[in-house]
């Protein structure tokens, strides 16, 4: 692969990472991570769809008026969205009844709609594939990340497995409080180790 | 009795930002003045009781009865983005003062999750019309009080100095929390 | 290829074409996915029946009995290989939940004795309220109800003065775990096989015996 197609992918991953740079899509970020799975399984349904729209979007991009584009890229979003939800249903009922009403919600994530406008509407199908890729693994790698800190912190657990006896976990972090405050510190140590 | 737990919850119990998460976006991006902070959250009651009661008669008229409920997300998503719209040209002829007041606002609200996410919860709630336009309203009235502040508060935190790191969105998501935190007192006064 | 114009006609065409498109799309995976999603539902059901009940044969067809105005519960009844009844698996739920309602598959013996039960759906606290999945089946103090039986029992929190260990710190979230598991005995003692009531002060209101399809 060559290095500019390369960097497209790392953008979404470090530089426009939507969760730590971008500050998108903040709804399921903090709502999903009570764990580590349920982020990890909220950021691979989110990139599905982003990888989807970008790719039918830049595909359609010359067949779309202006003027009606954006009532067109939420129909496309909101189809990848169904196809999701659907697929969640029938082999994952576990995991989508634990993610509930943010599947569906998935229509409304700005980054989604963002990316059609801003890159996938004015770039090739593969390079807006890959910006999907891109993009969905930094939203997944942070959602991973946040949903391992407040587990660990909340329950003594990592993926489920036990580090310490979880009757010393806080369970702050995995109630409502605990999400912006852990989301807080992430975003200040990014920053810091941005700029350092 | 049943309005009135409905209200008690939506607003206090179960805060559709600081407990249920939905609409984070605008509570960050519109919180840092207490004016713009009501223009939204006028703009949310108005339009969320609006597209719910559209959303609701769809449902149970149209996508019920044909068996094409599959359809939901890309339905709602579409009468919300259709309504916003019709709402801001009639409001710009009918009362110029309002849209004033409310307009710049209209046009953010069709991504704001709150507005679809209360759409499906009443369905999934299983609330008659009169519950989902009551629960509508009040978690609307919810978003405003914890909209408006948490605006109030960062207006005051915008003369403190901070740490590098923590200024901007740091900051204000750990206000949140903390605002979070505070609301978690009414646990279980509605039980 | 040049870009579409936004006059009304590309407009019209274009976005009908898109909302025509994802229509057949929705409609093809809809049906793909119909029998998966039904097969899935059935399954959980299933499973949990079996978690609850002694091994069994068959299940009679499902009754329907009322325990209050407006309030019906599923009742499964089990049967061995020669027809003898072992026991009913019977599908709860409380709407006092902390954060929701809760749904409970609770399984009773020819007796009336709680064999084991499993939660099928709840929204409490993590870590709070979110215990009950295991909680009320652990050896440990006054938690365990299973071996319990409702009509000799009393089933409620010992703050209530009843018999069992609420959950720490999510006393709201055990009573309406409770109220859910003493419903499912009522809806239990209605059924055609339940045994007749051989204690008086069962403590479960009357309930009418007949049979709703």
């Amino acid at each position: 692969m060559s290095n500019a197609k390369f960097k497209i992918i790392l953008n979404g991953l470090i530089n426009e990472n939507p969760t730590f740079v971008l500050i998108l899509g903040m709804c399921p970020t903090l709502a999903t991570t009570s764990s580590a799975i349920n982020g990890f399984s909220m950021g691979l349904a989110t990139s599905f769809v982003l990888i989807g729209s970008n790719v039918a979007i830049s595909l359609l991009k010359n067949l779309i008026p202006d003027k009606v584009r954006i009532p067109a890229y939420v129909v496309v979003i909101a189809t990848f969205v169904s196809v999701v939800e659907m697929f969640m249903q029938a082999y994952v009922p576990a995991l989508y009844a634990s993610l509930g009403i943010f599947i569906p919600l998935i229509v409304v994530n700005c980054i989604v709609l963002g990316r059609a406008e801003a890159f996938a509407s004015k770039n090739s199908v593969f390079d807006s594939a890959l910006d999907g890729i891109g993009i969905g693994l930094g939203f997944t790698f942070a959602l991973t990340l946040l949903g391992m800190v407040r587990e660990f912190l909340g329950t003594g657990k990592i993926f489920s497995m036990s580090v310490f006896p979880d009757k010393y976990g806080m369970l702050i972090f995995i109630l409502a409080p605990g999400a912006f405050i852990a989301l807080a510190y992430l975003i200040a140590i990014m920053n810091k180790l941005r700029k350092a | 009795m049943t309005y009135i737990l409905i209200f008690i919850s939506a607003v206090f119990v179960n805060n559709i930002v600081l407990s249920q998460f939905l609409g984070i976006c605008p509570f960050l991006g519109v919180s840092k003045k207490i004016n713009t902070a009501l223009g939204m959250s006028g703009a949310v009651v108005f339009v969320m009781t609006i597209s719910t009661i559209f959303t609701y008669v769809i449902q149970k008229s149209i996508l019920e009865p044909y068996h094409i409920a599959f359809l939901q997300t890309i339905t709602y998503i579409l009468v919300i983005a259709a309504l916003v719209q019709l709402v801001e040209i009639i409001l710009k002829k009918i009362s110029p003062a309002l849209y004033q007041a409310l307009g710049v606002f209209l046009p953010l609200i069709t991504t704001n999750c709150t507005i679809l996410g209360v759409a499906i919860m009443v369905i999934q709630k299983n609330f008659n019309l009169l519950e989902s336009v009551v629960f509508a309203i009040s978690t609307a009235l919810g978003f405003g009080l914890a909209l408006i502040l948490f605006s109030g508060i960062r207006e005051q935190l915008s003369m403190v100095k901070l740490p590098k790191g923590m200024e901007g969105t740091p900051i204000a998501l750990l206000t949140a929390g903390l605002l979070a935190l505070a609301f978690m007192g009414f646990a279980g006064i509605v039980k | 290829m040049k870009k579409l114009t936004s006059s009304f006609k590309n407009m019209l065409i274009s976005l009908l074409s898109i909302s025509v498109f994802s229509a057949l799309t929705l409609g093809s995976v809809y049906t793909l996915t119909k029998e998966p999603i039904e097969k899935s539902k059935n399954a959980k059901q299933e499973n949990a029946i079996k978690e609850v009940l002694p091994k069994f044969d068959h299940l009679s067809a499902t009754e329907k009995i009322p325990v209050s105005a407006g309030d019906t519960l599923n009742v499964y009844k089990a049967y061995d290989k020669n027809n003898v009844f072992v026991g009913a698996a019977v599908e709860t739920n409380s709407k006092k939940g902390f954060a929701g309602d809760i749904k409970l598959m609770v399984g009773f013996d020819r007796n009336g004795n709680i064999i084991n039960y499993s939660v099928l759906e709840q929204k409490e606290t993590p870590g709070l309220g979110s215990k009950m999945t295991d909680w009320f089946k652990t050896p440990n103090g006054k938690r365990d109800i299973r071996g319990k039986n409702p009509a000799i029992n009393n089933l409620s929190v010992s703050k209530d003065g009843g018999e069992i260990d609420a959950i720490t710190a999510a006393t709201i979230s055990s009573r309406a775990f409770l109220e859910a598991v003493n419903k499912a005995y009522r809806a239990y003692a209605g059924n055609s096989n339940a045994p007749k009531a051989q204690d008086a002060n069962s403590g479960a209101s009357p309930i009418s015996k007949t049979e709703q399809k």
